[in-house]
């Protein structure tokens, strides 16, 4: 028991030791976290439009004039000709173009005839559906209260409203997402580069040549991992629950439960590409590719999962961070039991298995 | 002329003085042994002597060329094997003896003729094109001391060239040395194996960045009494006050 | 002379080694072939649950009209104590709630209210869903006073200038390809050399006089190399799966790569520099790339983000070089529009470069 407390302790001071790697592992979480949440939303806020009224009559004022008070367009510039249209998207400096047609209040009243063209510029794809969108919000406002003017039609209403989150800031989805791709980095990234390295120095022949089980050779190599982990989650939580208010709703222990479930997976992940590749920088490139490419893309943690193409769907599952990421959001925010987040705990749990079995099989055939 | 000369050079690391004033020189095809306690300041010492680190003060040359202004000369006339070496592991030994070949401006032609002569006396011609990965220890010692020697440099610097082969192997390693002290290399060479302190022609003793013994083995013997180098050197290990 | 020594061996190595070529195959593939159908902000086929307490012909039709759209998907008709589990379970994104009279109240010409109740916790998602069924419950509204007789209406066209049909990937694809650079010739280098200090063998390289300069150019150089091959396969690819061209002219392509890759080259030098581990280099650049990457206009346009944000990105090279990629492949822009994102390249190309020279120490 001795030895193996010495070799822990020896691996501790191994990992203590890089300044620089230890300051960005406890950066890294919030940075991405605040930047996730600041900078990298859809949402658009000023959309700097151009308008083209050749009609110039009470009903474009009144749509120019709803537009304005919407706070989203900001009305830089009014063309006088269509020609205009050419060249005012060239300098990037307008998003949208809302043109009406001729005599367009006249025409307002018989059946069709009246336009209203909305251009966009779509080189930022996601952002030009944003305009269009936002700009329709608004248009059928207008069209709506027309009418109300005009006679007595019935208006449906919506009424909208956020559950959990009723300010609908990004914080809640990107910690539960941020806390996914953090572990799996600290337990499976750092963890099968640094066995790889002791493999690359010959280092580990030694240490499997002591008379030290390699069982605990492995757990010796682990635990440093398992504690810099602990401490990040505790930075997570403690920064988003106090600086930036996202709420710990659920039971405490469920929710640290369902992240031991998941450093397990991480753990047994990194050990297994240890056990594959021979050096560090196939370390890295493997754990990269295989693990943190997938889970920024297909975790959910950026990109809707629902939206992708049914292979990519399939695909997701077998992701962990799309597990974790997903029963977090249900324990974290929602605050609901873990009755509705059994599959999520029964996938992960089954993964912890089988790759803490495989890895440890694929470790036992190296020695 | 002088192979080496040091006069009272003198490397700090902040507050910390790692050599101390340290002066001698040393005559072409010489092998000098540069002993001393771990720590004692050996391999600064020696990294000065290659061009890798300045030294705070004090005066040096290595060929005919001063450490201070001269280091990019000092290095084309100089071979180096350091402790951590070993070859590119995954380019085949005569990749790496062909890449260093071109580093240090030899024709192609020349490299092949040595490549061949360097392979004929170590027996391995067979293994010319293997990848050095695959090679043991000892021989991978063995090929990365006839690389430092490959552009026929000098002088050698050879830090702690022994380290973890067995006495059989570091016997043949030291005829290899010998070989190279005859063809007029001079051979500087830091070890902990006192035995190997015995093929020495000149020994020096550094003791907290500062030489105190500076001689041959036997002189050094008889001066300090001792029946052996190892007796010299705990006799001047005692005097250390870092530890 | 030496240099070509030097860099016979680097190919050498990056041949040999049990993993980089497999790299140089599967990352255009995966960039170009999976990526534009994985990262893609749009929101569709979002579940929602209907508490229809109003069961009659008009609410049927409204779910309907919900349900037929391509971004809902109905799950089930419930009740509203029902649909809240459903959310809870994660089975729901969306409540739908249609009060009890609905149609009685428009029939009789009276404002009626239906509610969205929507999962919070992804914001920009559920606003988004939110905002799809107020607009399909707007339409509806209107078409119904459309059936009710003579009304106001007009139309409205949205047009998309540039990519007509609002391709996502046109979008994206460009800006991929940047992705692809950043990796084979910023990191790819810097690890490498990084690689070299910790084995040891820079120490030897260290004493043979080669001069900085030729041992940094070695480094760069098969990189530069692999990476424009790859980055040529990746337009390729582009062209062959999607059918997408650069608007302009690939003279303007490549002009901006060249550019660009001695910019991120330099970067990943001044990392290597200062990195002593492959580990502490790896962790560095994941670091500046995550922060370069979300802050970059690659998923989200930097116009919308705060002011400190677009601080940051101002001394981003990766926000000019996806910008000049997208101007050339969507809007044909040239080498004179591209001027000052050039300008900017070039800048970051020169100060990267010669940070990483003075830092670079053969010397302690």
């Amino acid at each position: 028991m001795r030895r193996f407390a010495s070799f822990v302790k020896k691996e501790f001071i191994h990992i203590f030791r890089d300044r620089v790697t230890m300051l960005i592992l406890f950066l890294m979480p919030i940075v991405m976290i605040v930047l996730f949440s600041y900078a990298v939303t859809t949402e658009v806020k000023c959309i700097q439009t151009a308008v083209l009224d050749l009609s110039g009559d009470f009903a474009t004022r009144k749509i120019i004039t709803a537009l304005e008070n919407d706070g989203y367009f900001q009305i830089t510039r009014i063309l006088h000709s269509p020609n205009e249209l050419q060249t005012v998207f060239n300098d990037g400096k307008i998003n949208l173009a809302v043109v009406f047609s001729e005599n367009f209040a006249e025409s307002l009243h018989h059946g069709a005839g009246a336009s209203l063209q909305l251009l966009a510029d779509g080189t930022e794809a996601n952002s030009a559906a944003m305009y269009v969108n936002y700009a329709q919000g608004v248009l059928r406002g207008c069209l709506l209260d027309f009418n109300r003017m005009d006679g007595a039609a019935p208006v449906i209403n919506t009424n909208v409203k956020m559950l959990y989150n009723p300010s609908g800031k990004s914080e809640y989805n990107f910690v539960p997402g941020v806390m996914g791709l953090m572990l799996l980095l600290i337990n499976a990234m750092m963890t099968s580069v640094s066995i790889v390295r002791e493999k690359e120095r010959g280092t580990m022949e030694m240490l499997l040549a002591s008379p030290l089980p390699p069982f605990q050779i492995i757990l010796a190599k682990l635990a440093p991992y398992f504690t810099v982990s602990a401490a990040v989650l505790a930075i997570i939580l403690l920064f988003s629950r106090f600086m930036l208010g996202v709420p710990i709703a659920g039971n405490i222990f469920l929710l640290l439960g369902l992240c031991l479930l998941y450093i397990f997976v991480a753990l047994a992940l990194g050990l297994l590409i240890s056990t594959i590749v021979n050096s560090q920088l196939a370390a890295m490139l493997a754990s990269g590719m295989v693990l943190m490419m997938p889970t920024m893309l297909l975790s959910g943690l950026m990109f809707p999962i629902e939206s992708m193409p049914k292979i990519l769907q399939w695909l997701s599952c077998i992701v962990p961070a799309r597990w974790f990421i997903a029963a977090l959001k249900k324990v974290m925010i929602q605050g609901v039991g873990f009755e509705n987040a059994i599959t999520e705990f029964a996938v992960l749990g089954f993964m912890a298995a089988f790759y803490v079995a495989l890895s440890l099989k694929k470790f036992k055939i190296r020695l | 002329m002088k192979v080496i000369t040091a006069h009272n050079l003198t490397k700090r690391f902040g507050s910390f003085t790692a050599v101390d004033g340290i002066s001698f020189e040393l005559e072409k095809g010489e092998i000098f042994g540069f002993l001393g306690a771990n720590g004692a300041g050996k391999t600064t010492a020696m990294r000065m002597f290659c061009g890798l680190s300045r030294p705070t003060s004090g005066e040096a040359t290595v060929a005919g060329f001063d450490v201070f202004t001269q280091q990019e000369q000092i290095k084309r006339h100089i071979g180096y094997m350091s402790q951590k070496f070993s070859l590119y592991e995954d380019l085949t030994v005569k990749e790496n003896f062909t890449l260093f070949g071109g580093i240090y401006g030899m024709k192609p032609s020349q490299i092949r003729e040595n490549f061949g002569l360097t392979v004929g006396r170590l027996g391995i011609e067979k293994y010319a094109d293997t990848l050095v990965d695959g090679l043991p220890l000892g021989w991978k010692q063995k090929l990365a001391f006839s690389l430092s020697v490959f552009h026929s440099p000098e002088i050698v610097f050879l830090d702690e060239p022994t380290g973890g082969v067995d006495p059989v192997a570091r016997r043949q390693f030291w005829e290899m040395i010998y070989d190279a002290a005859d063809k007029g290399i001079t051979v500087f060479v830091t070890t902990h194996y006192m035995d190997e302190a015995e093929y020495c022609d000149r020994v020096s003793i550094m003791v907290d960045g500062r030489v105190e013994a500076l001689d041959s083995p036997r002189n050094l013997k008889q001066k300090f009494n001792a029946d052996d180098m190892y007796g010299v050197f705990l006799y001047l290990a005692r005097t250390a006050k870092r530890s | 002379m030496m240099l070509k020594y030097l860099i016979i061996k680097e190919f050498k190595q990056i041949f040999r080694n049990s993993f980089l070529p497999k790299l140089f195959v599967m990352m255009p593939l995966m960039m170009i072939g999976v990526m534009p159908f994985a990262a893609n902000q749009e929101v569709k086929n979002l579940n929602f649950a209907v508490a229809d307490h109003d069961r009659s012909t008009l609410s049927e039709r409204l779910v309907n009209k919900i349900a037929a759209s391509q971004y809902f998907s109905l799950v089930a008709h419930c009740s509203s104590n029902e649909a809240f589990r459903l959310i809870e379970s994660g089975d729901a994104d969306i409540i739908f709630e249609i009060p009890q009279g609905f149609e009685n109240d428009i029939v009789n010409s009276r404002n009626v209210t239906v509610s969205v109740a929507a999962n919070g916790v992804n914001g920009t998602k559920s606003a988004l869903a939110s905002s799809y069924i107020s607009g399909i419950v707007q339409d509806y509204s209107s078409d119904f006073q459309a059936s009710m007789g003579d009304i106001i209406k007009f139309d409205i066209k949205p047009y998309y200038l540039f990519n007509p049909g609002l391709n996502y990937r046109v979008f994206m694809v460009p800006a991929l390809m940047v992705m692809l650079l950043t990796l084979m010739c910023g990191f790819l280098p810097a690890l490498n050399i990084v690689g070299e200090k910790e084995k040891g063998t820079m120490e030897q390289i260290n004493v043979t006089p080669i001069g900085r300069g030729v041992f940094i150019l070695s480094k760069l150089l098969p990189y530069w190399a692999i990476g424009l091959f790859v980055f040529t396969v990746s337009i390729l690819l582009a062209w062959l799966f999607y059918g997408i061209v650069p608007a302009g002219s690939l003279l303007t392509v490549y002009v901006c790569a060249i550019v660009y890759i001695s910019a991120v080259s330099g970067l990943g030098l001044v990392i290597s520099n200062y990195a002593s581990t492959m580990q502490q280099a790896m962790f560095l650049m994941f670091f500046f790339m995550l922060v370069f990457m979300l802050i970059s206009g690659l998923f989200t346009p930097v116009s919308g983000m705060p002011d400190w944000a677009q601080w940051i990105a101002a001394f981003n090279p990766l926000k000019y070089f996806i910008e000049a990629m997208r101007m050339v492949f969507l809007k044909g822009s040239g080498i004179a529009d591209l001027k000052s994102h050039l300008l900017a390249l070039g800048i970051f190309a020169t100060v990267l470069n010669g940070w990483a020279v003075v830092s670079y120490r053969k010397t302690e």
